[in-house]
């Protein structure tokens, strides 16, 4: 079924000074294919949600981004800078992590065991700026206070934090990078509810701030509603339907769209047995 | 909304005609943690009527896990149980030997996450068939027409094949169906549901809510769901309760609960979601975190450090479950902000 | 559950580690790492601790038995046992030291290595290591004693050859495991560089089992090396030596002079159980430590 939607913000073309922008990305793994032929932008301080369930090729998208898998084919852009192909030497890669930063899903494993809030921060620093202890420990004391981390959660080991604590940590670690854009991969969902308010209540704080642009890859159609302004639905590895996440949310023209936006439970929602199989149903092997 | 009507809404108390299937009095467990035992569950007391699908939410800590598997027997070793559980009128905790065997029989339990809980070097039919053929003495053909007869009912058409496979075959949905048709068939009396459908995609999860009540209503199964999210309990369930910090602090019937919450946890609950129908500029969220039983203030209530509406009676004790407009909220100003915890829509 | 939130801060000095570490072994690993301290302490000290000189020959006392002073008696060259035992602690404690700190560098090196690049750096390695596993030890330092002559030098190398890829194998495992954590993507992704996260997170972060391993393979190369001894090609005599001990006092087992030898037996025995036990408690920590 071909894409569905306004060409708008997220239309490669529509955007001159994108902070990034993906084109005719395409990812294979031996026979499969991951992603196809996905294209989109974000402008500066903007925000774009991918969704997709399971198989949509949405973490895939972003490990392509940051440089952890190699595109077969297409092209990446990131603050003017090409990043298609892997970066050549270790100067390349830390420029890169200037550029884009990423927050992954699981609190319990995105944090070095052995290490307190300061000293992983610190460890960024360090990477990025050549800045003398005094001035690290100022920017810390900032990044920490940023993501509302007190003065014992900053010290202790992340086996003594909540997992809504180690996240705020995640997020200050990408933040002391200072990068244009921040890719959010379902950086929430493994939060509980009350917990999830606050992050997403941060993240937004942080995006006025800072002006960063986010993308933010998620299954959850709340979650992105509540952060995103732009959005693109994925179904096994393309493009299915664009445009302003309330537009795609309130109004869904494709209907791989309108079935998850019906399969979201909600007051007074009843859930009934679909015709289709759900997207995480095909078997792995026939 | 200020006067209660007793009439138009039935009581928790007043369950149908009968004695409850599962009734749970008072129950309270600590569990060893660091070598001290520290209390996960405090005074949980709730019946289920046959036939009937409870909810239970609560984030981390709440105890509702727990709750599941002192009604299953499956609490870690070293578990100081009070209090009692009866199910249709025998206390489960001094079940020994066979009878523990044959009420285990009688309570199914689907998990989480479906592969933790089955043997990858066993094909899908000799796991589903093993109760029926070892406890019930059931002829191998027979377990197997059985088998895939349900499976055709949790909608996975190809049984005989499906039969053959191995687990890791399957996708998580699919998976989780064919726990689902295992449970069901020993024909329980009653599911325990922890978290079934958490791990699936949200298209994924439709289907098997889906598959879920349909059955539920087609057996007459007397069903626990346990879940972190309200609206999905509310989907499915009759009544749900609400838990924090080890205790129940509101039992509702399910369509009233985001409507009409009764205890401020569950309107901060409710409230603190985004909509997926509009934006909010922020979320109302709830400061601090969610505590478990060990953690939370033992002589007041228990959410009152982190509740916008705690006053001095709050802090004062621990307070009882009360009855309050046709559910039961453990708040002592239930009364007075009854209406006032509604959701209401943002600016 | 799992989690613990908050309810006892976890002691982050490296001191306040090892000892919970050491407390969590239970009675038996701690009366292990007494054994094994003791014995350090009279490598160390050994040549000050001895009552009697372990080297001068006095034949006219041979194979007398404990008396006064002598608790264990004199050995076939009439020499104090109980000091020759003490002196000869130095070399059968060093020469296992010298093939754990040799072998568990290399192993470790290489299997970082090989976890990190993965694809054909890998495979070579693997295949690399897996022909050395064809070599038994003993048969590795036959094989340097004739090329090299005997010595203890030649044989702590070619044990720690022949070690290196049981090491490898147990860290590569750990490592790749280490690898494929979300932090280690982190940071790759921030731009530091292969080798700095290899140094500093993904070998602290196997620091346990790294020490488990090294402590049961210091019992291994112990009795491997007193075999080397015992059959002439490790340390030469006169130097004490618990190995070359047993082979030379061996005779007098059937002539009813067991003591020498058996006194030597059990020093070994004793120092390889305790390195053992003390080892496989640390390895089952290092699997079952919460994150």
């Amino acid at each position: 079924m071909p894409e569905t939607g306004v060409a708008g913000a997220t239309t490669p073309a529509a955007n001159g000074t994108a902070a990034l922008a993906v084109s005719g990305l395409r990812k294979e793994f031996g026979p499969l294919v991951a992603v196809d032929d996905v294209s989109f932008a974000i402008p500066e301080a903007g925000s774009l949600a991918i969704v997709g369930e399971s198989g949509s090729g949405k973490t895939t998208i972003a490990r392509m981004i940051v440089g952890l898998e190699r595109p077969t084919q297409g092209t990446i852009t990131a603050c003017g800078n090409d990043r298609s192909r892997p970066a050549r030497s270790t100067r390349d890669r830390r420029r890169r992590g200037r550029e884009v930063q990423i927050v992954f899903q699981d609190p319990y494993t995105s944090l070095d065991p052995r290490q307190n809030a300061e000293t992983t921060i610190d460890e960024v620093l360090r990477l990025h700026h050549g800045w003398p202890a005094d001035r690290r420990r100022t920017r810390i004391a900032e990044l920490t206070g940023l993501v509302g981390l007190d003065e014992r959660q900053s010290r202790a080991l992340p086996r003594a934090l909540s997992g809504g604590q180690r996240q705020r940590i995640a997020i200050a670690r990408a933040l002391a990078a200072e990068p244009r854009v921040l890719i959010l991969d379902e950086s929430v969902a493994a939060l509980d509810v009350s917990i999830q308010a606050q992050v997403l209540n941060l993240l937004a704080d942080i995006r006025d701030e800072t002006r960063v642009s986010f993308i933010l890859i998620s299954h959850d159609l709340a979650v992105v509603r509540q952060l995103t302004d732009e959005a693109i639905v994925l179904r096994r590895g393309k493009v299915v339907e664009r445009g302003p996440t309330a537009r795609v949310l309130d109004d869904p023209q494709h209907p791989y769209t309108r079935r998850l936006r019906v399969s979201v439970p909600r007051p007074g929602w009843k859930p009934r047995r679909g015709k289709l199989p759900a997207a995480g149903e095909e078997n792995p092997t026939p | 909304m200020s006067e209660p009507t007793a009439a138009a809404e039935v009581t928790p108390a007043e369950a149908a005609p009968g004695a409850p299937l599962l009734d749970v009095d008072g129950l309270t467990v600590r569990l060893p943690i660091d070598g001290i035992h520290r209390p996960v569950l405090r005074d949980v007391s709730f019946s289920l009527r046959q036939g009937e699908a409870f909810g239970l939410v609560g984030e981390s800590g709440s105890g509702k896990s727990m709750t599941a598997r002192a009604i299953d027997r499956l609490l870690p070793a070293g578990a100081e149980v009070k209090g009692s559980i009866r199910f249709d009128g025998s206390d489960v905790s001094a079940l020994t030997g066979a009878a523990l065997r044959q009420y285990r029989g009688q309570v199914a339990m689907i998990f989480q996450d479906p592969r933790a809980h089955t043997n990858p070097v066993r094909r899908i039919g000799d796991f589903m068939t093993e109760a029926l053929r070892t406890n019930l003495s059931v002829p191998a053909g027979q377990a197997r027409a059985r088998a895939v007869d349900m499976l055709g009912q949790v909608g996975i058409e190809d049984g005989e094949r499906r039969l053959r496979q191995y687990p890791h075959q399957l996708s998580g949905g699919m998976l989780q169906r064919v726990m689902i048709a295992a449970a069901l068939l020993t024909k329980p009396r009653l599911l325990l549901a922890d978290e079934p459908t958490t791990a699936l995609d949200v298209t994924t999860q439709a289907e098997v809510m889906a598959i879920l009540d349909d059955l539920r209503r087609e057996f007459g199964l007397t069903m626990l769901f346990i879940t972190h999210d309200l609206e999905l309990a509310a989907a499915i369930c009759d009544r749900t309760a609400v838990m924090y910090a080890g205790q129940i602090v509101e039992i509702r019937r399910s369509s009233l609960l985001h409507d009409d919450p009764l205890h401020p946890y569950t309107a901060a609950l409710a409230a603190a979601r985004p909509d997926i129908a509009q934006t909010a500029h922020r979320l109302r969220a709830i400061p601090g975190r969610p505590l478990s039983a060990f953690e939370a203030p033992l002589d007041e209530c228990a959410f009152a450090p982190r509740c916008p509406h705690a006053q001095d009676p709050c802090l004062a004790a621990v307070p009882g479950l009360t009855e309050t407009g046709g559910g039961l909220s453990r708040c002592v100003r239930t009364q007075e902000l009854r209406g006032k915890l509604q959701v209401a829509t943002d600016a | 559950m799992s989690a613990a939130i908050g309810v006892a801060a976890p002691t982050t000095s490296r001191t306040g580690r090892a000892w919970a570490m050491l407390r969590a072994t239970g009675p038996a690993g701690i009366a292990s790492a007494i054994v094994i301290a003791v014995a350090t302490f009279v490598a160390i000290f050994g040549t000050w601790l001895a009552p009697f000189d372990p080297i001068t020959p006095n034949l006219s006392l041979s194979w007398v038995g404990p008396t006064g002073a002598h608790l264990l008696g004199y050995d076939f060259e009439g020499r104090d046992v109980l000091s020759r035992l003490i002196v000869g602690a130095r070399t059968s404690m060093l020469g296992p030291l010298a093939v754990v700190i040799g072998s568990m560098i290399a192993g470790s090196l290489l299997a970082v290595a090989a976890a990190w690049r993965g694809g054909t750096l890998d495979a070579i390695i693997s295949s690399g290591l897996d022909v050395l596993f064809a070599f038994p030890g003993i048969l590795l330092a036959v094989l340097a004693a004739a090329v090299f002559g005997a010595g203890l030098t030649a044989a702590a190398i070619a044990l720690s050859i022949a070690y290196m890829p049981y090491v490898a194998r147990v860290l590569r495992g750990a490592a790749l495991k280490e690898r494929s954590q979300p932090y280690v993507a982190a940071l790759e992704v921030q731009g530091a560089s292969g080798p700095s996260i290899c140094l500093r997170h993904v070998i602290p972060n196997i620091m346990p089992l790294i020490v488990a391993q090294a402590t049961i393979l210091f019992g291994y190369a112990m009795v491997d090396l007193a075999a080397i001894s015992f059959l002439g090609l490790g340390v030469q005599p006169p130097e004490p030596n618990w190995g070359v001990m047993i082979s030379e006092n061996q005779v007098g087992i059937p002539q009813g002079y067991p003591l020498p030898a058996l006194a030597a037996c059990v020093c070994i025995v004793a120092v390889v159980i305790a390195f053992n036990v003390l080892g496989e408690r640390l390895f089952e920590q290092a699997q079952a430590a919460p994150r």
